[in-house]
């Protein structure tokens, strides 16, 4: 049985750049990418985005065509699903029979997304979005959609609540959360984008759970929720969060927890097995606490800094995490963490919807979210990539030239 | 119909027909054109469509919006002062009936 010196399970963001990321370090390995899709790998995030607006045909962006991958002499094999992991004698086995032999294994399995199990989930109308099928299903309903609700007041949440606002559709949006995207915006950002889609005409019902959806001949009706109202939808949309796909992985007895658990290097429980990208729960370099981010940057940056160096010496992992969401004509950036500041800053005019909340944590930045401030966004994520200090003061004076900062030049030994 | 010619490291060029109002990192993206990634589906928000516009044509284009300015500080190839634009800010037609670019080695 031929071994392949890498295999790779997974072909979305992080898998296809791991791929690319090792065949640049390393001209003669082979490479296997396997997935369990059918379909040339494409990109996710404009899926919740520009995919869902009503202007002509939409036309998924690529990852990489087969034909790209195949001048890489990467062996991508789609329609195929990894059934078991054999780590004792380093064998995957695969859903058409033959196994995959490997020296080093990388699960970049992603994640999918979290089952809401009531009634009426099955009803028509009732749609998630998880895969560029998925993301033409919603598209096609939103064109004839009369109500919209969205369960889930998060990022995909609310981007395809303002595609559908965009559409001139009435939308409501539930969370038993009591603020939008609550497990990753301080309470200032939060609010923000809570009254600017409101003042745009989203509604919102916070606090309050999804009971039951019910049906008109198969079709969904209306949105019964744990207040005891009900709202009527002809397209329901539920984005309640994701579960990484783990499953393999701890069959296997690899060590798991909400997330493949690996070290700063990528490394499982297991020798020669890695993850990365979504699924994998790792030691943020600055604190050392155990984080699974869900952002093509991570997927992508985890990517390359194990392709750079799988098997041989890696150096720890250490990028400055950032995120974006585009919701209507709001542009949000994130850079860095904001799990729990102590203090928060406001930069900027919210009335005019371009500011930032600098986010800190015993006096160190943690993390910036701007609203329409790239400038902002960009210096921030400078910032904390240099650990530059940074006082709550000059984050709020509007005539610190935070840019400059940002940029300055250090002394050289 | 606008041409755009998308020239690589290894002299090859890929040459692009496109519809007016096409952006250079649509066509190239939806086209096949290798070393243009556009991540953020053309929204300012992530650098990777970055291309080195041919000197002719660079007094033709959208001047540089602010918001361009910023995201060009963060290319992963170096950044040209005078022929680095990110490409989804390209727009064919309008008078802009061809473009030459060159793809630059990474874009992340």
């Amino acid at each position: 049985m031929r071994v392949r010196d890498v295999a790779i399970l997974g072909a979305g963001h992080a898998g296809v750049q791991l791929a690319c990321s090792l065949r640049e370090s390393s001209p003669s390995r082979t490479i296997t990418l396997i997935d369990t899709h059918a379909g040339d790998p494409y990109q996710r995030p404009q899926l919740s985005k520009e995919f869902m607006t009503d202007e002509g045909q939409p036309s998924p962006l690529g990852l990489r065509t087969r034909e790209a991958l195949a001048a890489l002499s990467i062996d991508f094999r789609d329609r195929t699903t990894a059934v078991a992991l054999d780590t004792a004698r380093r064998r995957v086995h695969v859903d058409d029979g033959a196994a995959v032999s490997y020296a080093d294994l990388v699960l970049a399995t992603g994640a999918r997304n979290r089952a809401l199990p009531i009634a009426g989930v099955e009803l028509e109308g009732v749609c998630g979005l998880r895969t560029l099928e998925d993301a033409h299903a919603i598209r096609k309903r939103l064109a004839t959609a009369g109500r919209v609700v969205v369960v889930g007041a998060g990022f995909i949440g609310l981007e395809l609540a303002a595609a559908a606002l965009g559409r001139g559709l009435p939308v409501t949006v539930v969370d038993v959360a009591d603020r939008p995207m609550s497990r990753v915006l301080s309470r200032p950002m939060s609010h923000f984008f809570c009254s600017a889609h409101a003042q745009d005409g989203m509604e919102f019902r916070f606090g309050v759970g999804v009971e039951f959806f019910e049906g008109d001949d198969c079709r969904v009706s209306a949105v019964v929720c744990s207040d005891g109202s009900r709202i009527p939808a002809d397209l329901v949309i539920v984005g309640i969060g994701i579960q990484p796909n783990t499953g393999l992985a701890e069959r296997a007895g690899i060590v798991v927890s909400d997330g493949v658990v690996v070290d700063a290097c990528m490394r499982t429980s297991e020798p020669h097995v890695w993850a990365i990208g979504d699924c994998a729960r790792f030691p943020h370099f600055r604190t050392g606490s155990l984080v699974r981010l869900e952002s093509v940057q991570n997927a992508t940056d985890q990517a390359k800094h194990l392709g750079s160096g799988l098997g041989a010496e890696l150096a720890e992992y250490r990028e400055v995490p950032w995120f974006w969401s585009s919701q209507g004509a709001l542009k949000l950036q994130i850079a860095g963490l904001v799990f729990d500041p102590d203090e928060v800053v406001l930069r900027g005019n919210p009335e005019a919807r371009r500011f930032s909340v600098f986010c800190f944590r015993e006096n160190r930045l943690i993390g910036v979210e701007s609203v329409n401030s790239v400038a902002d966004h960009m210096a921030a994520r400078r910032l904390l990539d240099r650990d530059l200090p940074l006082t709550s003061e000059q984050a709020s004076d509007p005539t610190f030239d935070l840019k400059a900062y940002s940029r300055t030049k250090t002394e050289p030994d | 119909m606008p041409k755009i010619y998308y020239h690589h490291q290894d002299g090859s060029v890929d040459e692009r027909v496109v519809d007016d109002g096409a952006t250079v990192m649509r066509a190239a993206v939806t086209g096949g054109v290798r070393g243009v990634v556009g991540e953020c589906g053309g929204n300012l928000m992530c650098a990777t469509c970055h291309v080195y516009v041919h000197a002719p044509y660079i007094s033709e284009l959208q001047p540089i919006s602010d918001d361009e300015e910023e995201m060009l500080e963060a290319t992963a190839s170096p950044r040209d002062p005078i022929r680095s634009r990110l490409s989804c800010q390209l727009i064919l037609g309008e008078g802009l009936d061809e473009l030459h670019i060159d793809v630059p080695e990474s874009q992340v």
